[in-house]
């Protein structure tokens, strides 16, 4: 089963991901192939943000294993990690920097940021924050996208350029997995992270506090 | 990590930044303290390098909530933690970048705040080299300091009660310094101590910053 894409693949073999010392979720396995999208849904809390957090790096698998992750992962929350003193333009040079990307007028053209390039990240609206949010993966130049709940508060065109924007992204070769609750018109594959909800050890944890 | 440096100094001058607070908050601690002895001269010069030395770390303490938790709130952080650079090296570079906004104008400004402490005329020299020499440890130690609490709300009190304690060794080996080069004594002794700890801070509280860092962002 060896193909050279094997190892532009994103892997999570039995995952066991805790929040606060408390497991969330267990046993998640997926394959993200390149140019493939995976939709995490689950009621809120569920435990979506923990398991992202886990495949970007930003905490450690309680058990289980993430291969094809690390360097290759552009990842964006609900915090777009925006300097409201600096410009649009200042704000996405600089991730664009810190990436080793030159390019930043693909991305402002994607998400129609052009005519805001001048101003104050500080004086946008909500949505032209997240549009902006947004626009730091294209400058990342890293394959695998992971989004959590990526299109709060953008209203219905800017959904589309999103849209639009991931399907250039999956053509490209790239990956994409996100947590959301609305359809973004994309074929993408769903997994549903409510079956793999830990189950309660209370009996396990009374050990920690001998 | 230069364009992250070129970014936080690019911060701190714009409005909201805070710079020039801590000079600003220097140059009144060190305004008040003749106001509080009296002006009897010879107290005033003796004094003058452990006042200009407490000023100089009270003013770096004032904006050492700001290295980390900004970044922690609007989620710079985490996204930094995702990007090809260093734990390690994000940490140093913010050190950096708080010593040149904060540190830098303190160690210019204090020999000319001495003129009102009536410092010794062979002082000057010896607290600008002390400060720095001492006052990049004071950056290093307050980042460590930062990333222990970055997260916490209200964190400023509790990072004041952390790092002050750490600033003792600096502040000893400084301040002697100062007062030693005032009263035309050799200072080879403290000034080789107080090179030591800013070197061995800056070679190791590094790591020790990014390991917490990582664990806080978990």
């Amino acid at each position: 089963m060896e193909n050279s894409d094997t190892d532009r693949t994103l892997r999570a073999d039995d995952l066991t991901v805790a929040r606060g010392g408390v497991a969330v979720l267990e046993g998640v396995s997926f394959v993200l192939d390149p140019g493939r999208a995976l939709v995490l849904r689950g009621p809120n809390g569920s435990g979506k943000t923990t398991l992202l957090r886990t495949i970007a790096g930003l905490q450690p698998a309680t058990a289980g294993a993430v291969e094809g992750a690390g360097e290759r992962i552009a990842y964006a929350a609900h915090a777009d990690g925006l300097k409201s003193m600096l410009t649009v333009t200042e704000n996405l040079t600089f991730w664009a920097q810190v990436f080793g990307f030159a390019d930043i007028a693909g991305a402002m053209a994607a998400f129609d940021l052009l005519s805001l390039q001048d101003r104050l990240a500080g004086s946008l609206s909500a949505g032209q924050k997240r549009r902006l949010g947004l626009a730091r993966l294209m400058v990342t130049g890293r394959p695998v996208w992971v989004l959590d709940e990526p299109t709060v508060s953008l209203d219905a065109a800017s959904v589309a350029l999103f849209a639009d924007a991931v399907r250039g992204h999956l053509a490209r070769g790239g990956s994409a997995l996100m947590a959301t609750h609305i359809d973004l018109g994309l074929e993408a594959d769903v997994l549903d992270v409510t079956p793999f909800k830990a189950k309660p050890r209370a009996a396990v944890e009374d050990e920690a506090f001998l | 990590m230069i364009a992250l440096l070129v970014r936080d100094l690019r911060l701190a001058v714009r409005a909201g930044g805070g710079f020039g607070l801590g000079l600003a908050f220097f140059l009144i601690v060190t305004v008040l303290v003749p106001f509080g002895v009296g002006p009897d001269t010879g107290l005033l010069a003796r004094i003058a390098p452990g006042v200009l030395w407490i000023g100089a770390l009270l003013a770096c303490l004032l904006s050492l909530d700001r290295i980390l938790a900004l970044d922690w709130e609007d989620g710079s952080l985490d996204l930094l933690a995702t990007a090809p650079l260093p734990m390690e090296g994000i940490v140093t570079v913010k050190a950096l970048a708080h010593w040149i906004t904060t540190g830098l104008p303190l160690v210019v400004a204090a020999p000319v705040l001495g003129v009102l402490l009536n410092l010794p005329l062979g002082g000057y020299s010896w607290v600008f080299v002390s400060l720095a020499l001492g006052t990049p440890a004071l950056s290093v130690i307050g980042t460590f300091g930062a990333a222990l609490t970055v997260g916490l709300k209200r964190g400023g009190l509790l990072l004041s009660l952390l790092v002050l304690p750490l600033y003792v060794p600096t502040l000893i080996f400084g301040a002697e310094v100062a007062r030693r080069g005032a009263e035309g004594l050799d200072v080879q002794v403290p000034l080789l101590m107080l090179a030591g700890i800013s070197f061995g801070a800056l070679a190791l509280l590094p790591f020790a910053s990014a390991a917490v860092l990582r664990i806080n962002l978990r």
